[in-house]
């Protein structure tokens, strides 16, 4: 069973994808996706790093929350510079030292950074553990950073570590 | 497909469109405006975050209601380019980084030469 | 009624997408360097799929959700290997 099905939470998610896909759960696309979804998770087995070890839920779900409430804010944020004719954004970098170690974690962390406006990973150092992050709207380099801390690569670190 | 189009379907739809299609236009024009390229790199967010969100949204939403049957197909799109969306601007940022390092190398090596 | 409000605000949307599709062109155009110009095909790309989501929306049809998908698909791909190109020289190494 496990030489088969290496990974069962990504053979699952790919086949939930499948099926979202196809628009239908007949038992046909049920055999069909789980046998793309199997092969799949096979073939990951071989690229994937390590496997992925979640550790709270209550966490993933805050993350999740947190997250969504923060691409809110800052699309605001950015929507209302953009539209202030005047506005001089005063952009700066970041080199801020990370306790998150764990690869899973630091991938999830530079998505969720990139994805919201305002601010983007721009580059890892895994020898100094330290990442340069670009803010648009830079006010306070030690709010930005202690903000970071606290929001996010702590509930990563529950999650993946 | 149902005959008659319901009032709310109408406004939620539109208002997710309208509000979607305006933070996009903010985003893109964001590109035009930022003076450099580090600034210029959170201008597309905006689009593949809320304002792309918030059109997906309404196209599940409107073909849920008109097909009366679940239509979240749009979810696949999303989640597809929030993820991926950071990883190509991850990718553009750090061949920035490399070839800015690179012409500064040069500079100063014009510089200290003459 | 309702189908006009819908009809309206999908032109508008339209338009609005419209004038992202010129930004991304102008910023295309003007440069000034590589990354600038592969950062605004990305966001053409991301444009490009939302705009085929809102016809889909105004033609009342799913069809175009696969095309949407594949230039999602398609621009991902596309700019990794751009990106990839800035960076070495070579896309293939």
């Amino acid at each position: 069973m496990k030489r088969l099905l290496p990974y069962p939470v990504l053979a699952a998610l790919l086949l939930l994808m499948w099926l979202v896909l196809q628009q239908s759960i007949g038992l046909g696309q049920i055999l069909l996706g789980g046998a793309v979804a199997v092969a799949a998770a096979l073939a990951a087995s071989a690229i994937l790093p390590g496997r992925v070890r979640f550790r709270g839920l209550t966490s993933l779900l805050q993350l999740v929350a947190v997250a969504g409430i923060d691409i809110i804010r800052s699309n605001i944020a950015v929507l209302l510079i953009l539209i202030n004719p005047r506005a001089e954004p005063s952009a700066g970098f970041i080199k801020m030292e990370l306790q998150l170690t764990n690869q899973f974690g630091l991938a999830v962390l530079a998505c969720l950074l990139t994805a919201t406006p305002g601010s983007a990973w721009l580059e890892y150092d895994g020898e100094h553990n330290t990442v340069l992050i670009h803010v648009l709207d830079l006010a306070d380099k030690d709010e930005w950073i202690a903000t970071v801390r606290h929001r996010y690569e702590r509930l990563l670190l529950e999650i993946f570590q | 497909m149902i005959d008659e189009l319901p009032l709310w379907l109408a406004i939620l739809v539109s208002v997710c469109v309208v509000v979607g299609a305006g933070l996009t236009m903010a985003g893109c024009l964001g590109l035009v405006r930022f003076p450099d390229f580090y600034r210029r790199i959170h201008a597309p967010t905006m689009g593949t975050s809320m304002g792309g969100g918030l059109i997906l949204l309404a196209s599940a939403i409107f073909f849920t209601v008109t097909e009366q049957r679940l239509v979240i197909h749009e979810l696949v799109i999303f989640l597809f380019v929030t993820v991926t969306t950071p990883v190509t601007l991850m990718l553009l940022a750090r061949a920035t980084l490399f070839r800015d390092r690179i012409e500064e190398a040069r500079e100063t090596e014009d510089g200290s030469r003459q | 009624m309702s189908q006009m409000i819908l009809d309206w605000s999908l032109l508008a949307a339209q338009l609005m997408l419209g004038v992202c599709m010129l930004a991304t062109l102008y910023r295309m155009v003007r440069g000034p360097r590589a990354q600038d110009r592969i950062l605004a095909l990305d966001a053409l790309y991301v444009v490009g799929l939302l705009l085929l989501v809102t016809l889909g929306i105004r033609t009342g049809s799913t069809i175009y959700f696969e095309l949407a998908m594949l230039i999602g698909l398609l621009g991902f791909v596309g700019t990794v290997a751009l990106a990839k190109f800035l960076m070495r020289g070579e896309v293939i190494e």
